[in-house]
């Protein structure tokens, strides 16, 4: 009997293990497979292309996590990276020195999202519909703003964000790291990261404990224009030029780092690290299919698949 | 007809790791026998009644059905023998109409392949309805009913798939006593049928109104099954519990009525309370009684907040208080235990810690930083002087039982050192144990010189708890009472409107 209770116990504990580390070991496989499958996988540059690669998606990454985190959904960042981008552009075009038109940029993308969540918290309205109204209309204003023409020219003191270094380190890395260490503070070790898992766990117990329910929505709206803005700043600077087309499907990705990443669409329910290992799976992923030479087209299939797959096996081991 | 019981359940026995849930359980049901099964949370009810339903296959025993033995692997499986569920949740589909809901899965087929035959839908509908004398149409939509049909509409559901034995659990916690009383006729109908009933309640008055016999059981263990006639409520509180419970309603020392801490004027929100006037002194228990609907919840959420008043003053310690928002009460020093803990009183994915220090957080944090090893420290406090049974501070209290659950929400406003504690329906699914628990705390807190004003729909409570009883109906004040003198006769007729309802105890 005892020892028929211990054996037990001890199979159940693979559970905890799996939900605990499971992403992890996935993201680890995938990893070994590919180290095995090219000899320009597990290399110093390599490793570092990746890390640069994904910078833009996690930045972004971290302001949908906290929107998902509430229950709401954000389709909008792709086309509020590519109005605020081009606002900017056209600022620093113009001869705006770098920092203001980075303010600039942060404030227009911040202002976009906090109009977003003026209209899920005091309107009322599904983030879905919210959000992708705002899809709509930024993408038409970026592209009535530049009449559909890139903006090139963007100066080499600005272009520093995206093609600097910091000692050894590109500077993308550095920003999206900073990014990741301020979610990390906010989620963990402030009042403001507690409420807003407050309120996606339960809106109305939240509300009911005198919580500031609506000004917490409209923060994590604010706060994913405000960080698609600041990741679009990256984007053009390596670039050197910004399109009104820009970021589109950007929603996707992000969305995808952050759920394979474990946060639950109930709300309430998500980690920063799983979010962080969410957004090097896609990134590892597109890095390997381009290193095995998958034509582009089957590319989507198989990260479709593999999302759905790592999806699939968040569903079994909950 | 066989002589063999419809359902012999024998020696059931079940572990989860670290827990055995059954050992050894025993449980038979007759035709026509309505039998009540009560015990403790976490007495093994639930995880009987789904060996029962398939959902856990047991890890030893067998069930015998009209003396056969069968073994059941799905809900479907249990369905397909006669036996259906009724949760306390109900399985409806509010936004479908009475018929689809009844048949939902199993309408009858068209002239053509894949297509319904509406009509005929309907009619075996209208037909079930009146097998169990039921005056709904048909063609309503579910969530246009009240609570009561609902059920009802659950019951004849159940008997459209030939139902046997119907499982209930809990059917009358969001019952007006009236619509209780129907219910019960209905439940005596069906055993006249020959149809048997399992009925899981908490409330042992209704135990004794309704069943036949009474199954008790205790940590996983029958304690004891005999017919009702044998018992008193006591025996089985008794019973239940594992020892004497000296009293559950153990009054506090007697009320020391301090200064008037909440005076209420000709409150009114439209369309929910009407010219309510009444004061809360510190270190008082007032009891708010009625039927639900009454308007007894609708005066809490109108106190805290939540809907504000049209018109009326509400004054704490003698200042006048706006209070719009749940934020302005709190900050005012009101707190609401609601009554649907899960809906709005939990945050049931976050850890214990987490939800008892949540409403302080804002106070305890500097430029929004959160001093965890203070925050444990308060949380470690509070489980401890409330003694909330956890493992640890960590854990999710979507895991607690209801009792600690409770506990939980009380300590989160206890953090806050509130001058009013408003408890709507403080006991609610919660067992008898925790029940006493709850009741001491609010007596102590009372001897703190916090006024509480507790609404409550047990009668026995109110009477047991309260220093004062206010009476609600439609909305408005409809009397006082001293429980010292008042009987729950008193109450109930005020509460409907029948008899006159005097204003005894002033």
């Amino acid at each position: 009997m005892t020892t028929a209770t211990a054996a037990r116990e001890r199979g159940f504990e693979w559970r905890p293990f799996f939900q605990r580390y499971g992403l992890l070991l996935s993201f680890g496989l995938l990893c070994l497979f590919l180290t095995l499958a090219s000899d320009r996988f597990l290399t110093g540059d390599n490793l570092l292309n990746i890390l640069r690669q994904s910078a833009i998606n996690g930045i972004i990454s971290v302001g949908m996590m906290m929107v998902i985190l509430t229950r709401g959904i954000d389709l909008s960042v792709g086309s509020v990276l590519a109005l605020a981008t081009v606002v900017a552009a056209d600022g620093l075009r113009w001869g705006w020195a770098p920092l203001p038109a980075l303010a600039l940029c942060l404030a227009i993308g911040g202002a976009l999202g906090l109009i977003n969540g003026l209209l899920v918290s005091r309107v009322r309205i599904p983030p879905f519909i919210a959000t992708l109204g705002m899809m709509t209309l930024a993408r038409g204003l970026a592209l009535s703003y530049t009449e559909g023409q890139p903006i090139t020219g963007l100066g080499e003191g600005f272009r520093q964000i995206g093609t600097g270094y910091l000692g050894p380190i590109p500077m993308p890395i550095i920003v999206a790291g900073l990014v990741f260490l301020g979610g990390y503070v906010l989620f963990n070790h402030t009042t403001l990261g507690r409420y807003i898992f407050a309120l996606g766990d339960n809106e109305r117990t939240a509300f009911l404990t005198g919580l500031p329910v609506k000004q917490i929505t409209m923060f994590v709206y604010a706060a994913s224009g405000a960080l698609a803005a600041l990741a679009g700043t990256i984007l053009i600077a390596r670039l050197n030029s910004a399109q009104p087309s820009a970021g589109e499907g950007f929603e996707f990705d992000a969305i995808a780092a952050v759920v394979v990443g474990g946060t639950s669409f109930e709300g309430g329910e998500g980690t920063l690290l799983g979010t962080l290992i969410g957004v090097l799976i896609i990134a590892v992923l597109n890095n390997g299919l381009n290193l095995l030479d998958v034509p582009s087209f089957y590319q989507s299939v198989v990260k479709g698949a593999v999302i759905a797959l790592a999806l699939l096996l968040h569903r079994a081991i909950r | 007809m066989s002589t063999q019981p419809l359902l012999h359940m024998t020696h059931i026995s079940k572990s989860f790791p670290g827990v055995q849930a059954l050992s050894g359980v025993e449980l038979t049901v007759e035709r026509g026998e309505i039998l009540a099964l009560v015990g403790e949370n976490g007495a093994g009810k639930s995880t009987l009644m789904r060996i029962l339903n398939g959902v856990f296959a047991p890890d030893s025993g067998q069930i015998l059905w009209n003396g056969q033995p069968v073994t059941l692997h799905s809900p479907h499986d249990a369905q397909r023998l006669g036996i259906s569920m009724i949760h306390q949740e109900l399985a409806l589909i509010p936004y479908l109409d009475v018929g689809k809901n009844i048949y939902l899965g199993r309408e009858p087929t068209g002239s053509l392949p894949g297509t319904i035959n509406w009509s005929k839908l309907y009619a075996q509908a209208r037909q079930q309805l009146d097998c169990l004398g039921l005056d709904i149409d048909p063609r309503r939509q579910v969530r246009f009913l009240p609570l009561a049909q609902q059920q009802m509409v659950e019951v004849a559901k159940a008997l459209s798939l030939d139902a046997r034995l119907i499982v209930m659990d809990e059917p009358t916690s969001s019952l007006t006593e009236r619509e209780v009383e129907t219910l019960f006729q209905q439940i005596r109908a069906l055993r006249a049928q020959g149809v048997s009933v399992i009925y899981i309640s908490h409330r042992l008055e209704e135990v004794f109104a309704i069943a036949d016999r009474v199954a008790v059981l205790r940590d996983g263990s029958l304690v004891g099954c005999k017919p009702v006639a044998d018992l008193t409520p006591e025996q089985v509180i008794r019973m239940m519990v594992g020892r004497e419970l000296s009293q559950v309603y153990e009054k506090g020392d007697e009320a020391s009525a301090g200064d008037v801490v909440l005076a209420v004027e000709h409150l009114s929100r439209e369309g929910a309370i009407q010219d309510v006037t009444f004061r809360l002194h510190a270190g008082e228990i007032l009891g708010v009684a009625g039927l639900v609907g009454a308007g007894r919840t609708e005066l809490a959420e109108t106190l805290f907040g939540v809907h504000p008043a049209t018109s009326g003053t509400i004054r704490l310690n003698g200042q006048e208080v706006t209070i719009q928002r749940p934020a302005q009460a709190i900050r005012s020093g009101i707190a609401l235990v609601p009554e649907d803990r899960k809906a709005a009183g939990l945050f049931l994915r976050m850890n214990v810690a987490t939800n008892i220090v949540m409403a302080l957080f804002g106070r305890l944090a500097r430029w929004g930083i959160i001093p965890w090893a203070r925050v444990e420290q308060i949380a470690g406090d509070f489980v401890e002087r409330l003694d909330i049974r956890t493992p640890s501070l960590q854990q999710r209290v979507r895991n607690l039982s209801g009792g600690n659950q409770q506990k939980v929400v009380i300590a989160r406003w206890l953090t806050l050192e509130p001058e009013v504690l408003i408890l709507d329906e403080p006991t609610r699914g919660i067992d008898v144990g925790a029940k006493a628990e709850i009741y001491r705390l609010m007596h102590q807190l009372a001897g703190r010189g916090v006024g509480i004003l507790m609404i409550s729909s047990e009668l026995p409570e109110i009477l047991g708890v309260s220093d004062r009883v206010l009476v609600m109906r439609e909305g408005r004040l409809v009397g006082e009472f001293d429980p010292r003198t008042a009987t729950q006769d008193d109450l109930m007729s005020a509460a409907t409107g029948s008899g006159d309802s005097g204003r005894n105890g002033q």
